[in-house]
């Protein structure tokens, strides 16, 4: 694993106990991005931007978040933040899963797919997404790109926050964007060459 | 405007909602090398299963599965690498199967960087793993690998790559699988496997059809318009292949464009 950076251009990626991160990490040094571990409030002005992973249950990772007393200095953060699966889903005001409270920087709500034959859940695999704002986030990714989605609940569509939009179902938020709080619901680190494009963007940002 | 008539086509039966079938080559692996003979023109080392594999990615694979078939005490630390080694240079999922008996196994596999895991013999011989690896990993963590061979008129779930037989029917081993907590299942055909007569499209269909869970189609694949067929005749979730993919019978990006002239789901 590499070393913090110390600024730089940074990603620092908040620590919190919520799931693997190895691939993240390997992609993050495949793609020459700097990047280091958020496990205190000390440690965020190492970075210039940060990202909030996140697989398995939402209730329990916000759970788990909170524990960290990080909480505060997250939702105050001014720095670029992407939130990434349940990281992102963190980023809204309430989950069905778990029937949880979150962070609330979107005021936007995390909802279950409906299951079905034709309609399974989770909804595992490649899906379209498409940009519905202009931002540097989604720069040389084309609308309807393919990402890597694992998920059985989803962010709601919303005008206002909805950056992506990809339709399983129902429409709902691929990705959401609010001043410098950015959400995906798909795995970059794991979404082939586009998936590589957005990281990068992001570090870029 | 492509991308919007692209849309309007994609009938729920053709790919749901814009949710791409996918397409995935099986490795399997042997103490780090790959062990089924590899025809590729450009690799340096088919041996190599990381080569390999980012060879496939750049391809157009939507995802990899891993077979370590390592017979050794030193098992779960040479699949422990291999997970490693794929992680850090491959950008799309992959599944690691072979020998995974126990919580310890998947924990090490998980941290490694593997994004699902393939359980076959043990999840038979104890099903509750299926529960306990579901509750600590996630239902999408783990995958059901299920070898079916029919005897008589039925179904019958089969141990050690088909040659052993189980007191389990088939389609009510996977309900249960289903209903303890696997994610998706893999469903190889040991009739159809090694044949190239295409996949086992009747079982595959009645499977699709009683589960809410992805499917994926493996056994039987030796022509294009065999992974047209299984499709379009059982809607399931994904087609998995070995040798047609390996020894370039099939090329992914040639197979991809034939899929998506038939209308079904797919990422070019």
């Amino acid at each position: 694993m590499a070393p913090p950076s110390g600024g730089g251009g940074g990603v620092g990626i908040i620590r919190y106990g919520a799931g693997n991160i190895f691939s993240l990490t390997a992609a993050l040094e495949r793609l020459g991005i700097p990047y280091g571990m958020i496990n205190s409030e000390a440690d965020f002005e190492k970075f210039d931007r940060y990202i909030i992973p996140g697989v398995g249950h939402a209730g329990a990772a916000m759970h788990k978040l909170e524990q960290t007393g990080l909480v505060p200095t997250i939702k105050a953060l001014t720095k670029p933040t992407l939130g990434i699966c349940v990281g992102m889903q963190l980023l809204t005001s309430y989950s069905e899963e778990g029937d949880s409270d979150l962070l609330s920087i979107f005021p936007i709500k995390t909802l279950k797919f409906k299951e079905s034959n034709t309609y399974k859940v989770p909804h595992t695999g490649w899906n379209q997404i498409f940009p519905e704002k202009e931002n540097p986030l989604f720069k040389n990714i084309p609308s309807g790109s393919h990402f890597y989605f694992v998920h059985s609940y989803f962010i709601e569509y919303d005008k206002a926050y909805t950056l992506s939009s990809a339709t399983y179902n129902n429409e709902f938020s691929a990705s959401i964007w609010h001043d410098n709080f950015y959400g995906v619901q798909f795995h970059p680190e794991k979404s082939g060459v586009y998936g590589e494009t957005l990281l990068t963007n992001f570090s870029k940002l | 405007m492509d991308q919007i008539n692209t849309q309007i086509k994609s009938t729920p039966f053709r790919g749901r909602g814009g949710l791409s079938k996918r397409i995935i080559p099986c490795l399997d692996v042997k103490e780090g090398r790959t062990v089924k003979g590899v025809n590729f023109v450009d690799l340096r080392d088919a041996g190599d299963p990381v080569e390999l594999a980012w060879n496939y990615s750049r391809q157009g694979a939507d995802e990899l599965v891993f077979l370590d078939i390592t017979a050794t005490v030193e098992r779960r630390k040479t699949m422990v690498e291999l997970v490693k080694s794929v992680a850090r240079q491959i950008n799309i999922p992959f599944t690691i199967g072979g020998g995974i008996n126990e919580i310890a196994d998947a924990d090490a596999l998980l941290n490694a960087g593997a994004d699902k895991i393939s359980i076959n013999s043990a999840a038979v011989r104890n099903p509750a793993l299926i529960d306990e690896l579901a509750k600590a990993f996630g239902v999408q963590f783990v995958v059901i690998a299920v070898d079916t061979r029919s005897i008589g008129n039925k179904n019958i779930v089969h141990l050690n790559g088909g040659r052993l037989p189980t007191e389990r029917e088939t389609l009510e081993w996977i309900l249960e699988a289903e209903s303890r907590g696997a994610g998706e299942i893999l469903l190889t055909s040991m009739d159809h496997d090694g044949t190239k007569n295409g996949f086992d499209n009747g079982l595959l269909k009645i499977v699709n059809d009683a589960v809410h869970i992805p499917v994926i189609a493996s056994g039987g694949a030796g022509a294009v318009q065999h992974f047209v067929d299984v499709f379009e005749k059982t809607n399931v979730d994904a087609a998995l292949a070995a040798s047609v993919f390996h020894y370039g019978e099939i090329l992914i990006p040639d197979l991809k464009a034939v899929l998506k002239s038939n209308n079904i789901e797919v990422r070019i």
